[in-house]
């Protein structure tokens, strides 16, 4: 009998609910796991991408590395979640929002430790690697 | 090459738990297109089925519904676009009848919603966005909405009370409109009284009373070239403009967050074809999923200035007697949203206007219309001009 072929199904670990687990940017979660979140840049044309991507559609180059997302990034939108999808119940409540970092933006969710009266379009926030309590990955924005 | 017309229109109330399968309910907005048109199956050249995925347990719709309809041997397949397929199948309709490959094609949007819990559909809305980088965050419709709402509120001074007044206006006219889910009407005072399910939290500044609601329905458009248009119909609609565009499904890929920019490039394109401008729009449908939906909607579509959409509704420039009367078929607000009938069901409104035949929703003598049906969180956006 031949071996079973082992499946890089790291992806799974994304989030409270991940409905995706095969990816080649799955090197993401081992980033995650060392407190690192990061992007992709496309070597052969400098195209900066977040969420990160395994190609790029400008020069069609798959030759990628991997950049730390860094620094402060604008709160250019949010929302405070009272009503949850499947799955996600027990998460409430809790803020989606979107960081600014100029060269791209980041999607995720605002840390559940800044305070509702705190939060204002316009502030700064850091992009930091988070661990849930089920052992899933995720990351937040928090206070700089 | 000619005019294309849409000869007929239909569509099933909409209703909460209907009591039939999804072919029984695709029928419905059939037969009442069909007779519109007074045509028979053997009229019909080819149909598209448009909906959203994942609702059903039948795959490929589009055969079974062929069948159930009376439409084969005909070609049919099946088109999907979120919220905005049935617009995205009139397009489609439009170029196979420009192009002369079929006379008279069926444009059929249908979504049996209740098959499956409210929280369950949330999660499957929640799926019509980048599922492997924002759904494992939790999202949903409400969510994403509400952050353009937030932004639009602070940037522009939008309020609460503006949002409501798009509900109020909304039950005003979904009253009137005996295929609406939600007839009863609202007041802005059920908004700030903690103990109606209006002022319900659901994702903020979003209440339960600035949402629409799920629905079973169906919907269905006769499109016709111009030479059997003039044969079939002594009201043919001409389709005068037809603008689509896409954006980036993650919300990270956005420049803007106070309006949608799909919309924005929609119109400009349906504008340009039809070409007419916003101020010669008599009387226009837009996607109302949310009551910010339509703040932004009026100001995408040039009815007013950036930041300035709230003064139509305050103003009453939207209701019937208005400068510019938008949804008086109550919208997707009163209406339900049965995502893959939406888009059929707008332009059936627009078309019984400019032929004169709404009823009470009927504004004074309208000759150009507008739809605007959205799919996704602004991911696909559609602009339909129709003129009599």
């Amino acid at each position: 009998m031949s071996k079973k072929k082992e499946i890089d199904d790291r992806f799974k670990k994304f989030g409270t609910v991940s409905y995706t687990s095969v990816t080649k940017v799955n090197d993401f979660i081992n980033h995650l796991e060392e407190g690192k979140v990061m992007g992709t840049r496309c070597v052969d044309c400098g195209m900066v991408f977040f969420p990160p991507r395994a190609d790029c559609y400008k020069c069609f180059s798959s030759n990628i590395e991997w950049f730390e997302v860094s620094g402060k990034g604008k709160l250019e939108a949010y929302s405070k979640l009272k009503y949850a999808p499947v799955g996600f119940e027990d998460d409430l409540p809790y803020c989606i929002a979107v960081l600014d970092y100029g060269d791209y933006k980041v999607f995720g969710r605002i840390a559940s430790n800044v305070p509702d009266e705190e939060i204002k379009l316009g502030m700064e926030m850091k992009t930091v690697a988070n661990k849930l309590p089920s052992g899933q990955l995720n990351y937040v924005f928090e206070k700089p | 090459m000619g005019k294309v017309a849409i000869i007929g229109v239909g569509q099933s109330s909409f209703v909460r738990g209907y009591a039939g399968s999804i072919r029984e309910l695709a029928f419905e907005g059939f037969k009442e297109a069909m007779q519109d048109a007074k045509v028979s199956v053997k009229d019909i050249d080819a149909s598209i089925i448009c909906s959203a995925p994942e609702y059903d347990k039948q795959r490929s719709p589009s055969g079974v519904f062929a069948e159930y309809l009376g439409l084969i041997p005909q070609p049919t397949f099946y088109l999907e676009s979120l919220c905005s397929s049935t617009s995205m199948g009139l397009r489609m309709a439009y170029s196979l009848v420009k192009a002369g490959l079929h006379e008279v094609v069926a444009v059929l949007g249908f979504q049996k919603m209740s098959e499956i819990s409210s929280a369950e559909s949330q999660e499957r809305m929640g799926r019509g966005a980048d599922i492997q980088w924002e759904s494992p965050f939790g999202t949903m419709m409400p969510a994403y909405y509400a952050m353009f709402a937030k932004a639009h509120m602070e940037k522009y001074g939008t309020t609460l009370d503006d949002l409501a007044l798009v509900r109020v206006k909304s039950a005003t006219y979904g009253q009137l409109n005996e295929k609406a889910l939600f007839r009863k009407p609202v007041a802005l005072e059920m908004f700030s009284d903690p103990e109606h399910f209006m002022s319900g939290p659901v994702a903020s500044p979003l209440r339960v009373g600035d949402c629409c609601a799920n629905a079973d329905g169906s919907s269905c458009l006769i499109v016709a070239s111009e030479e059997k248009a003039k044969a079939l119909s002594k009201k043919p609609v001409w389709i005068l403009g037809l603008g689509a565009a896409s954006a980036s499904v993650n919300m990270s890929g956005r420049d803007l967050y106070t309006g949608l920019a799909v919309a924005r490039q929609a119109a400009e394109q349906a504008y340009k074809m039809a070409g007419v401008s916003p101020k010669d729009v008599d009387v226009a449908e837009v996607h109302d999923c949310f009551t910010v939906s339509e703040i932004l909607a009026y100001e995408d579509l040039g009815f007013a200035k950036a930041g300035e959409g709230k003064g139509l509704v305050t103003g009453k420039e939207t209701y019937k007697e208005g400068s510019i009367p938008v949804n008086m078929d109550g919208g997707l607000l009163s209406k339900g949203h049965p995502i893959g009938a939406t888009g059929g069901s707008q332009i059936r409104t627009i078309v019984l206007e400019l032929r004169g035949e709404a009823g009470e929703m009927q504004v004074k003598d309208p000759e150009i219309g507008l739809v605007h049906n959205i799919g996704g969180v602004g991911l696909y956006g559609a602009v339909t001009i129709l003129g009599r």
